[in-house]
């Protein structure tokens, strides 16, 4: 019974476990450095809430590693336009 | 001189239309010939055409994809349950579950999966329906029958062997299924299980017929039937009842192609994105199946408005109507005198900037004509 017999399963797991950006219905999402934010709000000349919205425990948002005031670049497959880009500000 | 299809490449590479019309173009372009000057007319003849079809700032996108959806949305039927496929699984459609897509509702009137199989398993029937056994929720009377015995005051369950077998599922896991559940012994005697209630009354008695009857034995709670259909050259499962979290972890499930008609459990699983994306999918093939097409892009708008806020909400008095900024657009909408009477108490003021509150008021709406001012230079 030694203690590091249970976290080692648990990694097993964690390996086989289903990746949410894998699936055929969730888009790319890209998290961006605090400086390609600026440029992305400046480029619309907007503050950072007037962005879409996405929770922070969201699981693609998890996936990621994003945290709370992080600008995430989502590229959509369009029908239109063959892909789009959106962006959306993460929040509690 | 003509340019190399590289040449044009980068050109069209360098300038801002959607990657859509820039392929279309890359592929009128070949073979063709063209001068410099000769592309360059045709790239800003395309970029102005373009920029026509744009919607213009300030139009009412939000009206014309009301009326877009709403106008072919008469013409649907009321009440239909289709079968999908050959009189299996029956599923809401037309305009209830029009309705159901953008009420959000958290569960769907008939909540159906699409289950595609990984490809070890997709092309064998028998590992298909192995896949099928295992995700179909057993309950006891799937396997036996189940009677009381009021002289004794006990639950007597026979067990159907074949029906056992065909589910792979023996005897004893049924007893520990349902001592597990049940905290009750049980007294197993090959396919014939005896259990007695805590208590010996009537009431204890039929209760725990009434428990057992419920309990899930093998497979996914919720999931009440499992239908194999092949499609193409696979086998895809259709179910009734939806539990994508805990199917996506079977053996021959391919968890990245799962599906289900429940947008709010998408939106858990797999995030507002694809909760978009399966608002979009199952509005269009909603419109589609009843034979009315309706552009992609109001249902996008749609989509987009339910989903800005990072969760789903529904078009209504408790979702995007009721959450307008202005008192006399709710007011407009539903229970007009709670919204007049909480904004006059808070003392909440309206800026008239909509459309709603200027009809209401009686001023030009900004929108159009009356969105532009005329300004003059005084002299």
């Amino acid at each position: 019974m030694s203690p590091s017999a249970a976290p080692s399963k648990k990694k097993v797991v964690l390996v086989t476990k289903f990746a949410v950006r894998d699936h055929e219905m969730v888009p790319d999402h890209v998290l961006l450095t605090p400086e390609e934010g600026v440029e992305v709000l400046k480029a619309f000349n907007i503050v950072a809430p007037q962005l879409p919205k996405i929770h922070i425990n969201d699981p693609a948002a998890k996936e990621i590693g994003a945290k709370v005031g992080d600008i995430i670049k989502i590229v959509r497959k369009s029908t239109t336009a063959k892909h789009s880009v959106f962006y959306r500000l993460v929040i509690d | 001189m003509s340019l190399s299809e590289k040449d044009i490449l980068e050109k069209l590479e360098g300038i801002d239309l959607p990657p859509s019309i820039k392929e279309a173009m890359q592929m009128g372009l070949k073979g063709v010939e063209v001068s410099s000057k000769q592309l360059d007319e045709i790239v800003s003849q395309v970029s102005s055409d373009y920029q026509h079809s744009r919607v213009e700032p300030c139009e009412a996108v939000g009206v014309v994809a009301a009326q877009s959806i709403g106008e072919p949305g008469t013409q649907m039927t009321m009440r239909t349950f289709h079968y999908a496929g050959v009189a299996e699984i029956n599923v809401t459609l037309g305009l209830p579950r029009l309705i159901e897509i953008v009420d959000a509702r958290k569960i769907p009137s008939t909540p159906t999966m699409t289950i595609k199989l990984n490809q070890d398993y997709a092309h064998d029937r028998d590992l298909a329906r192995e896949v099928a056994w295992a995700i179909e929720s057993s309950s006891i009377l799937h396997l036996g029958s189940i009677a009381t015995d009021l002289a004794e005051m006990n639950v007597i369950i026979e067990l159907n062997p074949s029906a056992l077998e065909q589910r792979k599922i023996t005897a004893e896991e049924v007893a520990t299924r349902l001592k597990e559940e049940t905290g009750l012994p049980v007294d197993q005697k090959e396919n014939l299980l005896v259990m007695a209630p805590e208590e010996p009354s009537y009431r204890e008695l039929l209760q725990l017929v009434e428990k057992i009857k419920r309990l899930s034995l093998k497979g996914v709670e919720g999931i009440k039937r499992v239908v194999i259909r092949k499609e193409g050259d696979e086998y895809i499962l259709y179910t009734e009842g939806s539990s994508l979290k805990r199917v996506m972890q079977f053996d021959g499930v391919d968890p990245d192609r799962i599906k289900t008609n429940n947008i709010n459990e998408i939106g858990e699983v797999l995030g507002i994105e694809a909760a978009r994306n399966a608002i979009i999918n199952e509005a269009t093939d909603t419109l589609r199946e009843q034979g009315l097409s309706v552009d992609v892009r109001h249902i996008m708008l749609v989509a987009d408005i339910m989903t800005v806020d990072g969760e789903l909400k529904q078009i209504g008095r408790h979702g995007v109507s009721g959450e307008k900024a202005s008192v006399l657009a709710r007011a407009a909408f539903e229970v007009t005198v709670n919204h007049i009477l909480d904004a006059a108490i808070r003392g909440d003021v309206d800026d008239l900037k909509g459309v709603t509150e200027n009809v209401i008021v009686g001023q030009p709406i900004q929108l159009g004509t009356g969105d532009v001012t005329l300004v003059a230079s005084k002299r």
